[in-house]
């Protein structure tokens, strides 16, 4: 159990990272979807190992996988809108609005 | 099961979902002569529903669903709330989407205003964390999109984007702490849980990863960069819905999550929350001072407006709770006003949104000069209006759980905001200007809300009957 929770903690923290250091907005998304998915391998490796007789981590999973893909597709129609007026996806063009 | 039970406990979510059909149904039938009236018939439908569930009906907890759905009088209460205040934001939205490049989208502004309406329904009355994550997210959603409405300016889409991908961030991090406390305690239902919360160090953590989540929709000050960016971008209308409504939804859920779930860690959030309002007041304060931008300005407002309304939830008493809700309603009318007539000048005048435009309005539009500052006096807190009365209940309730020293900072605090909010009304009454803002009437449903907010700054302090109607109910969370 310890390899799956070690291989779900890097990812959350490589998507922190990612999150933090990134200076695309898709690559932004692509990291927070490796938090989402650390969070998945998380409920699934505590249900299967601790728990074995329910299912309440393995369903929580499916919910949470369904509901990061509506947020992806919502973020990614907002970043394609702002590709539209601004012809590139870089954080440092999203200055107008500061202090 | 059976199907009257759901009835008799879930009715204002079922009601809600009829609304948002015949919106939609409205949106697709009525074709463009029907449209003119969408604003009224909409308003009609939100006044028959706040009429129908503003009362709770059950006067006793229950849980539906196996545990997942609970029903308490007081969770009523705060839904109708939540209801009032987007009515008001409906009506105060009408001019805004009367302009041509809006007109034809309005459905969609209605459709989804009401979904995240709904997810705040459901993420209050949940009793189990999926529905709670489900309810959370079916607030946040929607609204990136209606941040990001106005699509084809800058301002917009860059304040959603802003928007999105610091919610995702922060839900991602709720959802890590979850997981933690699912592995502690091999549950998800609040009630199952609290008799396996120990406070071990795992447990710490996850609760703190599980505060970030809420505290970023609270935009609390670790939390809060977000804020006066996408509150700026915004179109003003969804940002006044911002402000308040999905604030004070999340305050709420936090405040029942904390005392029902985590109680036996009492006093770890107790300490998370104290640095955390100390933070919150006193920075976005100091940021308030400097802005230029009403609409940014407002932002940090409710930035430290949303640490004084932690100061309730830290008290964890039912009487915490009930100046809890009584706090949200008293800042809902008197940001909703100030919001109200921000959008009327904004849309009489080209997009005027800085301060020094406002410099004169008193000359050329008193009525709304003397709204504002019935507002802003509101909300620093002046004795005659409700915005006092709602402060003291909240200073009551902390003091009386012996957190002395933080009142004591919070009441600092009072006395410099009172500062910044006198910026606004000296530029409105005394700086002269040569070319004020030129004199205009403002549209019937504009005028409406504002009486309907003014009504609520002037009664809801004097009249005594709405704290103790609320305080009824706060029994036994």
């Amino acid at each position: 159990m310890e390899y799956y929770l070690i291989v779900s903690t890097i990812m959350m923290f490589v998507g922190i990272y990612g999150f933090l250091t990134r200076r695309n907005l898709l690559a932004m998304l692509i990291a927070v979807e490796l938090i989402l998915n650390s969070v998945d391998i998380n409920f699934v490796v505590f249900n299967r190992f601790l728990f074995p007789g329910q299912l309440e981590g393995f369903f929580f999973s499916l919910f949470a996988i369904g509901i990061s893909a509506a947020e992806t597709a919502v973020a990614i129609a907002i970043i394609i809108n702002i590709y539209r007026n601004l012809r590139n996806i870089q954080v440092r063009n999203l200055d107008k609005l500061k202090w | 099961m059976d199907f009257s039970t759901i009835l008799t406990y879930m009715y204002t979510e079922i009601a809600l979902v009829g609304v948002i059909i015949a919106a939609l149904l409205y949106d697709l039938i009525a074709g463009a002569r029907g449209r003119k009236y969408f604003h009224g018939v909409m308003c009609t439908l939100m006044l028959l529903f706040i009429a129908g569930t503003v009362w709770p009906y059950q006067q006793e907890n229950a849980s539906i669903f196996g545990g997942m759905f609970v029903y308490a009088p007081i969770y009523s209460i705060v839904k109708s709330v939540l209801a009032i205040g987007t009515l008001l934001v409906f009506l105060l939205s009408d001019s805004w989407l009367r302009k041509p490049d809006t007109e034809f989208k309005r459905g969609e502004f209605y459709v989804l205003t009401l979904s995240t309406l709904l997810g705040m329904d459901f993420m209050v009355s949940a009793g189990h964390f999926m529905m709670f994550f489900i309810g959370l997210e079916l607030a946040s959603v929607p609204m990136s999109c209606l941040v990001a409405f106005d699509k084809y300016k800058h301002n917009s889409a860059e304040a959603g984007a802003k928007y999105i991908l610091s919610a995702l961030f922060a839900s991602g991090l709720m959802l890590y702490g979850i997981s933690f406390f699912y592995g502690t305690t091999g549950t998800l239902y609040f009630e199952d849980m609290v008799p396996m919360i120990n406070g071990s160090a795992l447990q710490i953590l996850a609760m703190v990863f599980f505060f970030t989540g809420l505290g970023f929709k609270i935009s609390l000050v670790p939390f809060h960069l977000w804020t006066a960016d996408t509150y700026e971008g915004a179109p003003t209308p969804v940002t006044s819905y911002l402000s308040v409504v999905s604030k004070a939804a999340a305050a709420f859920a936090l405040m029942v999550v904390l005392i029902k779930v985590f109680a036996p860690m009492v006093e770890y959030w107790q300490t998370l929350l104290y640095i955390v309002i100390v933070l919150s007041i006193t920075v976005a304060n100091l940021f308030a001072i400097r802005q230029k931008n009403l609409k940014r300005f407002l932002a940090f407002s409710s930035i430290s407006q949303a640490g004084y309304i932690m100061l309730a939830v830290i008290s964890g008493t039912p009487y915490g709770m009930t100046s809890l809700v009584y706090y949200v309603l008293v800042y809902m009318v008197a940001n909703l006003a100030a919001f109200g007539v921000i959008t009327a000048v904004e849309q009489n005048s080209d997009g005027k949104v800085n301060m020094e435009d406002y410099n004169g309005l008193y000359k050329t539009n008193p009525k709304l000069a003397i709204v504002m500052m019935l507002a802003i006096f509101s909300l620093a807190g002046i004795p005659p209006f409700a915005g006092f009365f709602s402060k003291f209940f909240i200073f009551a309730a902390a003091f009386e759980q012996g957190f002395h020293v933080l009142v004591f900072i919070a009441l600092l605090n009072t006395i410099i905001s009172l500062y910044y909010y006198m910026l606004v009304i000296k530029a409105m009454f005394i700086t002269p200007n040569d070319s004020p803002i030129a004199t205009f009437r403002s549209d019937n449903s504009t005028r409406l809300s504002l009486l309907l907010c003014l009504a609520g700054i002037l009664i809801l302090g004097l009249a005594s009957s709405v704290f103790d109607g609320i305080n009824l109910y706060a029994f036994g969370m």
